[in-house]
């Protein structure tokens, strides 16, 4: 079973963003980049079914040449091969890298294309799903739990308030939340492997890009906590606020 | 668990390759979101935590810069030094376990054992299928080990050993002992096994350091063991003290972990603890500590790069190795002794890890030769005259 996981390369969760001086894209200097940790998940459910089922993990990324140390990051946790689709950093529309890698994907056969359920920099969640629909085959979004039997699969989808199974053919497409694994430590062996795995570059024309980020704003600086009072006489002014000031209850 | 970043004033992450990055950041992780939240608790326990064992094994940690056909990792040793740091970071007990397991019982194994024993030994002992433990040191004979006592006498077809190692790491969970005694006067290594009849391994209790580790006591009494547990290369103490080479450059690596979980909880609570209406690190006397630290953690991270990049390179001797441990392992300690102070009454609480680390270090600096004991070594070095003996 041969098997794509498609990574981005984002900010380390503790990164504390800049916005650059044209007001639309944050500052790159000094920041530390890893593989989007929702795309953790599934290159280990990736790597769980080969590991039963025999067959490949492959790696793909779209984006310029610095990113390959992160695709080795990805590979260190024992994928197989990978590929880089060539392109800017900064595509701000999700539609042109969904074009590109379905121009890559849509010959090579995979059984099962994996993603995170989103990106955590920008928070986009919509390539699975825009996958899914050039390929024309099934998806299933934000899984967390997923298996295979013969030609087909069912997974669990986390929605409002419950789950919701769905079985469906393979190939497809699978977005992965968390819960649905427990992503591997990258052991050395996984590390020393990665330096040797080649990483394939694609060249593919980009097309149909239409959105444009416009402003860029930092969430507004959070206000001090405020001691209301003390012991149980200063419940009912906490209710007060509460209700009335923050609306939480 | 808030993830870790360490301090890098001097850009010395530009000096690490990507892979040596990675394989810090990897356990670096590991450190932070599996072992810390459970030190604590297993510190105040007094048990070493031993579950972490075959999770270091499957990650590649244990004799990891040894060669990858007895199933390690082969990695660089600079590397080797960034896990050591990493692991030290979690607890000095961590380290000490991995430090004993590759640099003391895989290394002798492949450096004087027969292939036998290699093939036999290093993979189990890679994978922490089994754990190895050493024995040099005795009751009387610590700083002066070629004094030791341990004898062995030939039969015809076995070894017969009597005598007793004190402070040995990892004693009574070890499946293999490497055992450092006299035959016919010479220093020579041997593997005695668990359960070998006239050999016990009772611990060592009631420490106020290193609480997370193993500290035993090895005793022979008339053990017998095959003639194939010597190991066939050895010749001398020599190759004990080129064991002890291996550990400390380990040591002067991990020191540095446990400096910087300090300085780090350090520097946080001095942003965040308000006295006189104001953050305590906004006071000179505060700002001095920590600028020592950073100062010391910069300048130790720099010796021990470069002791690596000698190791990689086989120009390293045992004189820079004992400056680094010497240096490192002082510093650390009176890094964790002024991150107290910065803590002042909350430092001696186990809600912060600074004072584990500071009791540890206390061990740190008295084992793999006393801090006193490196400086003579470095002394005799300079000087051509042996202070010691």
């Amino acid at each position: 079973m041969n098997i794509a996981v498609c990574i981005k390369e984002v900010p380390d969760t503790e990164t504390r963003p800049k916005i650059q001086d044209d007001g639309r894209s944050i500052q790159k200097d000094n920041i530390k980049w890893i593989v989007n940790p929702y795309d953790e998940y599934a290159i280990e459910l990736g790597l769980q079914l080969t590991e039963k089922n025999g067959g490949e993990v492959t790696i793909i990324s779209f984006g310029p040449k610095t990113i390959e140390s992160t695709i080795r990051s990805a590979l260190a946790m024992g994928a197989h091969k990978a590929i880089r689709i060539e392109g800017p950093k900064d595509v701000a529309d999700p539609l042109v890298t969904a074009r590109a890698l379905a121009t890559v994907l849509k010959d090579k056969g995979f059984d099962l294309i994996l993603f995170g359920k989103q990106a955590i920099d920008d928070d986009n969640a919509q390539i699975p799903q825009m996958i899914s629909e050039a390929l024309e085959i099934p998806g299933a979004s934000v899984v967390v739990k997923f298996e295979i039997n013969g030609e087909s699969a069912v997974a669990e989808r986390e929605i409002e308030g419950g789950k919701e199974k769905l079985s469906f053919t393979l190939p497809a497409v699978i977005s992965c939340q968390k819960g649905l694994n427990e992503p591997r430590y990258r052991s050395l062996k996984g590390i020393m492997m990665s330096k040797k795995v080649p990483i394939e570059e694609v060249n593919v024309e980009l097309t149909g890009e239409n959105l444009i980020i416009e402003e860029l704003q930092m969430p507004p600086q959070k206000q001090p906590g405020r001691i209301v009072g003390e012991g149980p006489d200063a419940v009912p002014e906490l209710v007060r606020l509460l209700k009335e000031e923050a609306k939480v209850i | 668990m808030k993830k870790f970043e360490s301090l890098d004033l001097y850009h010395i992450d530009s000096l690490l390759s990507e892979e040596e990055k990675m394989i810090r950041s990897s356990v670096r992780e590991w450190v932070t979101e599996q072992f810390l939240p459970v030190i604590e608790e297993t510190y105040q326990k007094a048990e070493f935590p031993l579950w972490v064992v075959p999770k270091l094994g499957k990650m590649g940690f244990l004799g990891s810069n040894l060669p990858e056909e007895y199933g390690c990792a082969g990695i660089n040793n600079v590397a080797y030094g960034l896990i050591m740091q990493e692991l030290e970071r979690g607890d000095s007990g961590l380290r000490s376990f991995a430090s004993v397991q590759g640099g003391l019982v895989m290394y002798p194994i492949f450096r004087w054992g027969s292939e036998e024993q290699k093939r036999y030994w290093l993979p189990k002992l890679s994978s922490g299928e089994k754990i190895g433990c050493f024995g040099l040191t005795e009751p009387d004979f610590g700083s002066n080990p070629g004094g030791m006592k341990t004898q062995v006498k030939a039969t015809a077809d076995s070894f017969i050993l009597n005598g007793a190692k004190m402070w040995i790491t990892n004693g009574s969970i070890a499946d293999v002992a490497v055992v450092w005694a006299k035959l016919d006067g010479v220093v020579r290594g041997f593997l005695v096994e668990k359960e070998t009849r006239g050999f016990s391994a009772p611990e060592i209790k009631n420490k106020h350091s290193l609480r997370a580790s193993v500290t035993s006591e090895l005793v022979f009494q008339d053990c017998e063991i095959p003639r194939e547990n010597l190991l066939p290369e050895t010749t001398g103490l020599k190759n004990a003290l080129a064991c002890l080479t291996q550990a400390r450059y380990g040591i002067a690596w991990g020191a540095l972990g446990a400096a910087m979980a300090c300085y780090d909880e350090a520097l946080n609570y001095a942003l965040t603890r308000i006295q006189f209406d104001k953050p305590i690190g906004s006071f000179q006397l505060i700002q001095d500590k920590l600028v020592y630290m950073a100062n010391e953690i910069t300048k130790g991270q720099l010796l021990v790069l470069q002791l690596g990049r000698l190791k990689d390179t086989k120009q390293m001797n045992h004189v820079q190795v004992s400056m680094a441990k010497r240096n490192n392992v002082y510093h650390a300690l009176e890094i964790a002794r002024k991150a107290r102070d910065i803590l002042a009454a909350n430092g001696i609480v186990s809600e912060y890890q600074t004072m584990r680390h500071m009791n540890n270090l206390e061990s740190v600096k008295t084992y793999e030769g006393t801090h006193d004991i490196h400086t003579l070594i470095i002394g005799n070095y300079l000087t051509g005259i042996e202070a010691f003996s």
